[in-house]
């Protein structure tokens, strides 16, 4: 069955529009000892040492995809996404993106992605950032009649229509992040890197950027990757994940696998027929939350069946439910359990 | 290749030369209107400007002694006042305040990425910036300019022929060119040791020097001889030199040729910097 896919490929089998195959980035990183004296030493000799910021990473995202870059500070997400974007070249290791090598940097590439940092960098801080918008318009040459199309679709979307006049100094943190989303997509890129596109930003902007992505992907059916520390954006937006840590992929696949896999506890919530809370209940897990005649318990993975089975012989329950535990807490208590050697991005 | 597809080349070629002059020009256009937006720092600052040439004047009448007839390695009195004056102007091209600086800082901060991600040349868009920074000095600065060079017309030298006049007027713009490249250069080497302020102080008081800024080139070329194969003299010394008849109207086409082989030099030097540089980037910051 041909797949036309936004980029105008039509192929029989859908290939993939990032392919990454062992990639590597290491950094060498002057180490400084503590000290004046060092300092001094420092001046005719100087410690390296290699910093593996991406390791042996391979990918493949299809067109269309929205994937989540999870991972600690450090864990190589970002490393990843410069390397996608051409900013800095691998150690080792290939990657091709809608058919062109990223570090090289080539124009017919630049004019077919974005990347959005929380840095905030793509708008003229003194002037109003329709006028960074126009300047975006001619740099990758848009057509008049889509420009207009795409300004009024872009800040109808984030509705922004009125601030858009406004010098990007006077606007809050949310108002910039959602211009820089809009000049990222004014030449309505193919694909798009967002490295924590929600940092900093308050409940009520964190969830229009969200609601914007969402609505925009699902429109345009760009190809999209999120590296994000908020999970709600992760389990908002995205259905698969790539989870790094340590320059290493360790797992690739449904957001909702991840879980599964990593949590090692479970949630078991129970309601009690007789309205109270057993004493003892306590001996099977370790009680989150406590309200008569609810109790909500935190079980080892493996002992929930044999714990399951002895609670609803031993007491008089109306319902009882399991859950994962919240994706959150399942990545914290990875990260938890495998810090990074170097955090370095 | 026949008639219709030849058409459709030049086409093609127009619409891509179209194209990148709307882009230069909105460029030079949004840089404008950045640059008034602090109008009153920006008008202080070029007011200020005119300062150092009224100490000049002074300075020298101090050491001239009020002996308007006196004569200082072939420089009289109104010769260096005019030589002055018109090393201003060469100045006013050719100075490039805080480009090096600012290029450190953007690879330093990471903000350089703007040029990498998008689909633009960053020493073209810089140039364009400066343009725009040139353009509104100028139309700020004429009035003082003009106001000056009417104070002291006195000591100024006549009109000069139409040839010495366009030399001057190619000298100038080579002039700026030769600034924006070195002072780019400098500003690029920051991929390699992030910090270049001692770099930017160091060149600062060589240029100084070694540009004519200070004195007029024929009062060191005696000690140091090879003053005259830097690009640095034709950031101050040369210009002046031309509308004073200094340079004989033979030899200028040479030194022209000689300005455009240097900004041919730096701008290469300039493109492996870059192209160097981005190879070396860790892109830090976030």
């Amino acid at each position: 069955m041909p797949v036309q896919g936004r980029t105008g490929l039509t192929t029989m089998r859908r290939m993939p529009i990032i392919d990454v195959q062992n990639l590597s980035r290491t950094y060498h990183v002057y180490r400084k000892r503590e000290g004046l004296l060092a300092s001094f030493r420092g001046l005719f000799h100087r410690e390296y040492r290699a910093v593996h910021a991406v390791r042996d990473v391979s990918f493949r995202i299809e067109e269309g995809e929205m994937v989540a870059f999870l991972g600690p500070n450090g864990a190589g997400k970002t490393t990843t996404l410069k390397l996608l974007s051409g900013l800095i070249e691998p150690t080792s290791g290939s990657a091709v993106v809608m058919g062109h090598i990223p570090w090289k940097r080539e124009n017919a590439y630049r004019r077919r992605f974005s990347l959005v940092t929380g840095q905030k960098e793509q708008l003229w801080w003194d002037l109003p950032a329709q006028e960074s918008f126009r300047l975006h318009k001619e740099i990758y040459r848009i057509d008049d009649s889509d420009y207009r199309r795409r300004l009024d679709e872009l800040t109808g979307l984030m509705e922004v229509q009125d601030l858009i006049s406004q010098p990007v100094r006077e606007l809050s943190l949310g108002e910039r992040m959602r211009m820089e989303l809009i000049a990222a997509l004014l030449h309505r890129p193919d694909v798009l890197f967002l490295d924590e596109p929600t940092i900093g930003l308050d409940v009520v902007s964190q969830r229009r950027v969200q609601q914007f992505l969402r609505t925009y992907q699902a429109e345009q059916r760009i190809t999209v990757i999120l590296t994000s520390h908020y999970m709600k954006d992760i389990e908002a937006l995205c259905d698969r994940a790539v989870v790094i840590n340590r320059g290493r992929v360790i797992h690739d696949g449904p957001v909702s696998e991840i879980g599964d896999r990593f949590g090692r506890h479970k949630i078991v919530e129970l309601h009690f027929a007789d309205g109270l809370v057993p004493r003892d209940v306590e001996q099977f897990g370790l009680v989150l939350e406590n309200r008569a005649p609810m109790v909500r318990l935190q079980i080892p993975r493996q002992d929930v069946s044999e714990a399951l089975s002895r609670m609803l012989a031993r007491y008089a329950v109306d319902d009882v439910s399991v859950s994962e535990r919240p994706l959150e807490d399942v990545i914290a208590e990875l990260f938890a359990a495998e810090t990074p050697e170097v955090p370095h991005e | 290749m026949n008639d219709s597809s030849a058409a459709a080349t030049a086409d093609s070629f127009r619409d891509t030369m179209i194209r990148h002059l709307r882009l230069r020009w909105l460029i030079l256009r949004t840089a404008v209107e950045e640059r008034l937006v602090y109008r009153g720092d920006f008008a202080f600052a070029t007011l200020v400007r005119f300062l150092p040439i009224v100490t000049q004047i002074f300075l020298w009448g101090a050491i001239f002694s009020g002996d308007s007839t006196r004569t200082l390695q072939s420089y009289r009195y109104a010769d260096m006042v005019a030589y002055f004056l018109l090393v201003m102007v060469a100045r006013a091209f050719s100075s490039m305040p805080g480009l090096a600086s600012g290029i450190a800082e953007s690879i330093r901060s990471g903000s350089v990425r703007k040029y990498l991600l998008q689909p633009v040349d960053m020493l073209d868009y810089l140039l364009w910036h400066r343009v725009a920074h040139k353009l509104v000095y100028y139309a700020v600065a004429v009035g003082p300019f003009t106001l000056v060079f009417w104070l002291c017309r006195s000591w100024l030298p006549g009109w000069p022929s139409a040839d010495v006049m366009a030399a001057f007027i190619v000298s100038l713009l080579f002039g700026f060119a030769i600034g924006f490249l070195i002072e780019s250069l400098i500003g690029l080497i920051a991929f390699w040791f992030l910090e270049v302020s001692s770099l930017i102080f160091i060149y600062m008081m060589l240029n100084f020097f070694l540009s004519g800024h200070m004195i007029p080139l024929e009062w060191i070329d005696g000690w140091i001889p090879w003053v005259h194969v830097l690009p640095l003299k034709y950031l101050a010394y040369f210009p002046a030199a031309v509308l004073l008849g200094k340079i004989p109207p033979d030899d200028l086409p040479r030194e022209l040729a000689i300005q455009a082989v240097w900004i041919v030099i730096l701008l290469a030097a300039c493109r492996l910097a870059f192209h160097r540089g981005v190879r070396r980037y860790g892109a830090f910051g976030g």
